[in-house]
C-alpha cells in the first residue's frame, strides 16, 4: 500500500505522479492553474477598460497585443504562446475538477434521506456548475469577440466597433448573458481564491479571515471591472 | 414530550435498508438522545421486535463511538456536541426526527445505525505514530515545546475520530480527521522525524479508503463535536506540498 516508502528510487515522472496522484495533489493542480488563469483575468479586465479612453486607444491596444515580444518573437507568437498556456491550464483545471467530482460522488453511494442544505457559502456550493457555465461562456465569448463569428459586425481590425455593436441596447439578451457569466465568475473566484490559498498552505485562523476577505474583495473588483464595459455600452455611455 | 422517529433500519450490510417510523411517548427533555433510543429499544424488545442497533460507549462525549445523522446534521442540532451529550430539550413536543447512519463508501453500514469506521484506523496506521527511543523514560522537560505549538497540537489532538466530518462533508472526505492527526503530530518536536512520510502515507491511505477529496467547503468544522478548526487542513496541505517538492530527506 505505501508505495511512497520507496522514496529514494523516485524518477522525475514518479515525482509528477506523486504530486498529482492524491486528492490533495489534484487540488494543488487546481490552485496553481486557477491562479494563472486569474492573472490573465486581471490583465484582460484592465485591457477592457481602455474602451473608456476611446475607439482609437482601444483598437491600438488590441493591435499592440499582437506585437508583444517582437522583434525577438515573430508577430502574434507571444499571443499564441499565452493561448497555449491558458488552454493547458483550463484543461488541467477541468480535469482535476472532474476527477474530484466523480470521486466525491462515488464516496457517498447511498444518499441521505434527510439532508440539511450545505451550510457553506453559496459560492462553495456552486463551484462545479458555476465552472460549467463559465466554460460555456468562454466558448461563446471567443466566437463572439475574438474570432467574430457570432458578432454582428465581426471586424477584426476594429474591435471597438465589435464591442459597441455587441452590447447595443436592442441586443440586451447578450448583455444579460455576459452579466450572468461574469457574476458566476465572481462567485467562482470568491470560493476559488480562498480555496487555492488554503490548498497552497494558508494555515492560521487570522490568515483565513484575511484570505476570505481578500477573495471577496478581489471577486467584487474583478466583476465590477468586467461588468462596466458591456453595461456602459448598453446604457449609451460608450458608443 | 411525544415524538415521531424515522430511523434507518438495515439488518445486514447486504440489505437495501429503509426508513422505519416509530412513535415514542413520555420522553423527558432531560434525557440524552441515546437514552431516548434506549427507551425505544426497551419497548421494541418487550414487543418482541429487533431493537435498533447504534454505536455508543462512554456517553461522556470523549470516546468517539456514538454518531448519528439527526435531521441531516451530524450529531444533531447542538454545536460542538456528540450525540450522547445531546439532550432532548433541543427538540419540541410533536417533532418528527430523522435518524440515519453516517453515509460514506468508506464507512459501510454494519447494521441499522452502526457503521464500520476501520478506514480511520487504516489512516492512523499509515502515519499516526512517532518514533520513540526505548530505555528509561526521558525527563518531562527534556524537549521544550513552545506554548503556542503545544496549544495548537492539543486542539488538533482533541479529535475523537467519530467520523462526523466525513458524514457532513458534501464530498465524503475525511480530510479534517486526517489533517487533525497530521497537525497534532507535526507541530511537536517528537513528530518531526516522520513528518514528510506521515502526510504522504496518511493522504494515500485516506484516498485508498475511498473518501472523497477536500474542496474546502467548510462543512466539517461546524459538525465536529470537538470544533477542530478548518485551518488544520491548510497545515496538511503545506506539509503535503513540502513533502512532494522534496520527497527525499
Amino acid at each position: 500500500m505505501h508505495w511512497t516508502n520507496r522514496r529514494s528510487e523516485l524518477s522525475v515522472t514518479d515525482m509528477v505522479l506523486l504530486a498529482t496522484r492524491s486528492t490533495v495533489g489534484k487540488k494543488t493542480v487546481m490552485a496553481v492553474t486557477g491562479i494563472i488563469l486569474v492573472l490573465f483575468l486581471v490583465a484582460h479586465m484592465l485591457g477592457n477598460l481602455k474602451v473608456f479612453v476611446g475607439a482609437e486607444s482601444f483598437d491600438h491596444y488590441a493591435h499592440w497585443l499582437r506585437t508583444i515580444g517582437t522583434p525577438v518573437l515573430p508577430d502574434s507568437w507571444y499571443l499564441w504562446i499565452q493561448r497555449l498556456v491558458l488552454t493547458a491550464c483550463v484543461v488541467a483545471h477541468i480535469w482535476a475538477a472532474t476527477v474530484l467530482a466523480v470521486r466525491a460522488r462515488r464516496a457517498r453511494p447511498v444518499r441521505y434521506a434527510h439532508r440539511r442544505p450545505v451550510q457553506g457559502s453559496y459560492a462553495a456550493r456552486t463551484m462545479r456548475w458555476g465552472g460549467v457555465i463559465i466554460a460555456l461562456f468562454v466558448v461563446y465569448h471567443i466566437l463572439d469577440l475574438t474570432t467574430g463569428h457570432l458578432n454582428p459586425v465581426g471586424d477584426r481590425q476594429h474591435p471597438y466597433g465589435n464591442v459597441v455593436a455587441d452590447f447595443a441596447p436592442e441586443r440586451w439578451y447578450v448583455t444579460l448573458f455576459y452579466v450572468l457569466a461574469v457574476v458566476s465568475l465572481g462567485f467562482h473566484l470568491r470560493h476559488g481564491m480562498f480555496s487555492a490559498l488554503r490548498t497552497l498552505g494558508q494555515q492560521t485562523a487570522a490568515g483565513e479571515r484575511r484570505a476570505r476577505g481578500a477573495s471577496l474583495g478581489f471577486a467584487v473588483a474583478l466583476c465590477a471591472g468586467y461588468l462596466s464595459v458591456p453595461l456602459a455600452v448598453t446604457l449609451g455611455l460608450v458608443s | 414530550m411525544n415524538l415521531t422517529l424515522r430511523i434507518w433500519r438495515q439488518p445486514d450490510p447486504h440489505d437495501k435498508g429503509r426508513m422505519v417510523t416509530y412513535r415514542v411517548t413520555d420522553v423527558s427533555p432531560d434525557m440524552s438522545f441515546l437514552e431516548m433510543l434506549d427507551m425505544l429499544n426497551e419497548r421494541l424488545t418487550l414487543d418482541g421486535e429487533e431493537p435498533v442497533a447504534f454505536d455508543h460507549d462512554c456517553r461522556e462525549g470523549i470516546c468517539g463511538m456514538c454518531g448519528l445523522m439527526i435531521n441531516g446534521v451530524a450529531h444533531g442540532p447542538e454545536r460542538a456536541t456528540t450525540t450522547c451529550q445531546l439532550h432532548m430539550r433541543q427538540f419540541k413536543d410533536g417533532d418528527t426526527i430523522d435518524v440515519e447512519p453516517w453515509r460514506a463508501r468508506a464507512f459501510p453500514v454494519v447494521r441499522d445505525l452502526v457503521v464500520d469506521r476501520s478506514a480511520f484506523d487504516r489512516i492512523i496506521q499509515a502515519g499516526g505514530y512517532v518514533s520513540a527511543p526505548t530505555g528509561s523514560a526521558p525527563d518531562a522537560h527534556a524537549v521544550p515545546v513552545p506554548k503556542a505549538d503545544a496549544d495548537a497540537a492539543f486542539e488538533a489532538a482533541t479529535c475523537i475520530g467519530c467520523g462526523a466530518c466525513v458524514a457532513a462533508c458534501p464530498n465524503g472526505s475525511a480530510m479534517l480527521f486526517t489533517a487533525a492527526k497530521v497537525t497534532h503530530l507535526g507541530l511537536l518536536p517528537q513528530g518531526q522525524p516522520e513528518r514528510r512520510d506521515r502526510v504522504l502515507d496518511m493522504v494515500a491511505a485516506h484516498d485508498e479508503a475511498g473518501f472523497g477529496g477536500c474542496t474546502n467547503a467548510g462543512e466539517c468544522t461546524p459538525a465536529c463535536p470537538k470544533g477542530i478548526p478548518l485551518e488544520v487542513i491548510g497545515r496538511l496541505n503545506r506539509d503535503h506540498l513540502k513533502a512532494t517538492a522534496r520527497p527525499t530527506r
